[in-house]
């Protein structure tokens, strides 16, 4: 099984005219997902040619793709100027699930967004995210899929090349996944290692997860505390920026210690109090979760 | 970015928040003549964008204007967190009653802004934080509605148990909220809040730091950027679009990705070797981009080898190929280059590489090794 998403889900794309959005709709169409619609203001009526020759119909707005094809999940590939706005016009639509890849979305814009996705009830992932894919059924977002294979392992992160350099040990090692989640390296993220875990933990074909997370927050020891909680199956971690220095923001807008809050000698130990392995280096993540498989 | 104090004082005055007056300096002749015009003392505070200028002397009281002239020569040209003192804000002696901290930020557990006051100001607020918790109030902001006119009230009262002082303390707490909203700030503080003798609140310190996510929409905010508070490098970096961050060591790192830029810099350190730099080249695959990383990476005379670390998703891996090659044919580089190249386009990019006679290993283990051994 995969959580959040599978292959039922219909995908309407923000932005599926841009440069980006064309690119990765493509791509996401060529995996497999089911893109049912896409929305550019002012573009509406006009079809987007997908592989293959399939054609996805294009709307002005994301309630007449729902109207119309039903979509139940959405993808916003949107500039940040206008991004925290289409997250809120997905929700207001009634999309449930909003994957959001765009970086560099300005905070407060998204601390509205948040609030009204809330209300409506939607989940969202990210921003700054590449999203999530649940191999041989479906991917939103920018993840490429010929690194993933199906398989028993959940993985979450909050970073997107190290994610990709995870995954390629896990299925080099013959360890597939259930789904991999890029929860996005933003301070203010709609789905967080929790509800990730959360999930998984319901999902019987996940046998072993794998937390990648990194400084900044305090959201890698709420998860430590959930795993040793309510998990029962093996958990391996890693957190990246042990060399960072404090106060200094390392690329994701998330990434900052603060005092002396949010350091990885702090996560690193939150998660080994809590019964998660910790890999040193990315390469023992795989080797890792391979033992506690008893692979 | 952060602001100066005297920049985020004039955000706090075109707000209408009372503030205590004072004029930018350069030089300790103005300075003299600033205290004389304030009566004779003045409070002289080095403009850097760093905490704990007080504690590093960047902060004085002067009696006389001889002594205010004493001040701004020693603060002057002074150094506090490696940033060079090069402007002084004079001010006006205050009497001082009382002194608060107010305080907004973006909450990231609650996400939404989080309002923090606490009657002990004066001080380090993570200090009270850590000694005394009970002593900072905390409110959270529901950014739909904003800060609602009982809420900054009902903070004010944390502050003063006099109510014209509550008044006044709740005008500069809503004031306040309007700042860091309209300019796009991540986080915004007075401290100290002081009530002086005759009664009256004021502001006498202004922090205010701006998310960067916002500058593009608002032009005035970004033309406060000091360009001396920023290294050459630094400003190149923010010009071509690239996360970086000098770090002391002497193995040059260039990674597509914060987390696996993060990642590689901790596999440098755990093969022994020093770090120089963090630097993402982000998810685009410019090879101008990579072309200005090296520029950046090679500007750094402490750097003995260059590490590339590249994971191609949407990056293609022969794009940094040709942006590499692009760089060694236009700025010569004289240190060994360690590359290593995973993902889309990887054999493509492996054959331009190969051209021009240079290697690209496909583990990560394996060229961070490496790259610490040239490092020696």
């Amino acid at each position: 099984m995969s959580i959040f998403v599978d292959g039922n889900s219909r995908v309407v794309v923000q932005g599926i005219t841009g440069r980006d959005g064309s690119f990765h709709t493509r791509q996401m169409m060529a995996y497999g997902t089911r893109v049912v619609a896409g929305v550019t203001p002012g573009k509406g009526g006009r079809d987007f040619e997908g592989p293959d020759g399939g054609a996805v119909p294009v709307f002005d707005t994301v309630a007449d793709a729902v109207a119309e094809t039903g979509a139940d999940c959405s993808v916003v590939y949107v500039p940040p100027a206008f991004a925290a706005s289409a997250i809120m016009e997905a929700a207001d639509a009634g999309v449930h699930f909003i994957v959001c890849v765009t970086e560099g979305i300005p905070v407060l814009d998204m601390t509205r967004a948040h609030a009204l996705a809330r209300d409506r009830g939607s989940r969202v992932l990210g921003p700054n995210c590449p999203g999530i894919i649940c191999p041989g059924r479906t991917t939103m977002g920018i993840i490429p899929g010929r690194m993933v294979t199906p398989g028993p392992v959940g993985l979450i992160s909050r970073s997107g090349t190290l994610t990709y350099e995870a995954v390629h040990h896990l299925t080099r090692d013959g360890l597939g996944q259930t789904t991999c989640v890029g929860i996005g390296g933003d301070p203010l993220i709609g789905t967080s290692f929790v509800d990730c875990l959360t999930a998984f933990a319901g999902d019987p074909d996940t046998e072993a997860v794998v937390l990648i997370g990194e400084i900044g927050g305090t959201a890698e020891q709420e998860a430590a505390e959930w795993v040793s909680a309510h998990l029962d199956i093996p958990v391996v971690g890693f957190i990246a920026g042990r060399t960072a220095p404090p106060g200094t923001r390392m690329g994701h807008a998330g990434a900052i210690i603060s005092g002396s809050s949010g350091t990885a000698a702090e996560k690193t130990q939150a998660f080994e109090e809590n019964g998660i392995q910790v890999a040193r280096r990315p390469v023992e993540i795989s080797a890792l979760v391979g033992e506690a498989l008893g692979r | 970015m952060n602001l100066h104090e005297y920049q985020a004082k004039e955000l706090f005055r075109a707000a209408g928040m009372a503030v205590n007056p004072g004029e930018v300096a350069r030089d300790p002749g103005t300075v003299r003549a600033l205290a004389k015009a304030y009566g004779g003392s003045a409070v002289v505070k080095a403009q850097v964008h760093s905490g704990g200028r007080g504690k590093a002397g960047g902060v004085k009281l002067a009696r006389t204007p001889a002594e205010a002239h004493e001040h701004a020569r020693a603060i002057l040209g002074m150094t506090i967190s490696g940033l060079v003192v090069q402007e002084v804000l004079v001010s006006p002696v205050e009497s001082i009653a009382s002194e608060a901290y107010v305080g907004v930020l973006v909450d990231r557990e609650g996400q939404c802004p989080v309002f923090m006051v606490s009657a002990e100001g004066g001080v380090d607020i993570e200090e009270v934080a850590a000694i005394n918790p009970g002593a900072i109030h905390r409110l959270r902001v529901d950014p739909r509605y904003g800060l609602l006119p009982h809420q900054a009230y009902g903070l004010a009262t944390r502050l003063y148990s006099d109510p014209g002082l509550a008044r006044q303390g709740a005008r500069i707490i809503s004031r306040l909220y309007g700042v860091f909203v309209e300019n796009g700030a991540s986080m915004a503080e007075i401290n100290p809040l002081i009530s002086t003798t005759e009664g009256q609140v004021k502001a006498i310190d202004a922090k205010v730091s701006i998310d960067d996510n916002e500058l593009f929409r608002r032009p005035a905010v970004a033309a406060l950027r000091d360009p001396a508070s920023e290294s050459p490098a630094d400003a190149q970096a923010r010009e071509a679009g690239l996360s970086f961050v000098k770090l002391d060591g002497n193995v040059g790192c260039c990674v597509n990705g914060a987390g696996l830029a993060m990642a590689t810099m901790d596999l440098v350190k755990y093969y022994g070797g020093e770090p120089a730099n963090f630097l993402d080249i982000g998810g685009s695959s410019n090879p101008d981009k990579v072309v200005s990383a090296l520029e950046i990476i090679t500007s750094d005379p402490g750097v003995k080898v260059i590490l590339f670390n590249i994971f191609g998703g949407i990056t293609r891996c022969d794009d940094v190929a040709n942006g590499i090659l692009e760089a060694v044919r236009g700025i010569g580089i004289e240190v060994p280059l360690v590359i290593r190249l995973t993902g889309t386009n990887e054999e493509l990019a492996r054959e331009i590489l190969a051209g021009a006679g240079l290697a690209a290993a496909a583990s990560m283990d394996e060229v961070v090794q490496r790259a610490v051994q040239l490092a020696g």
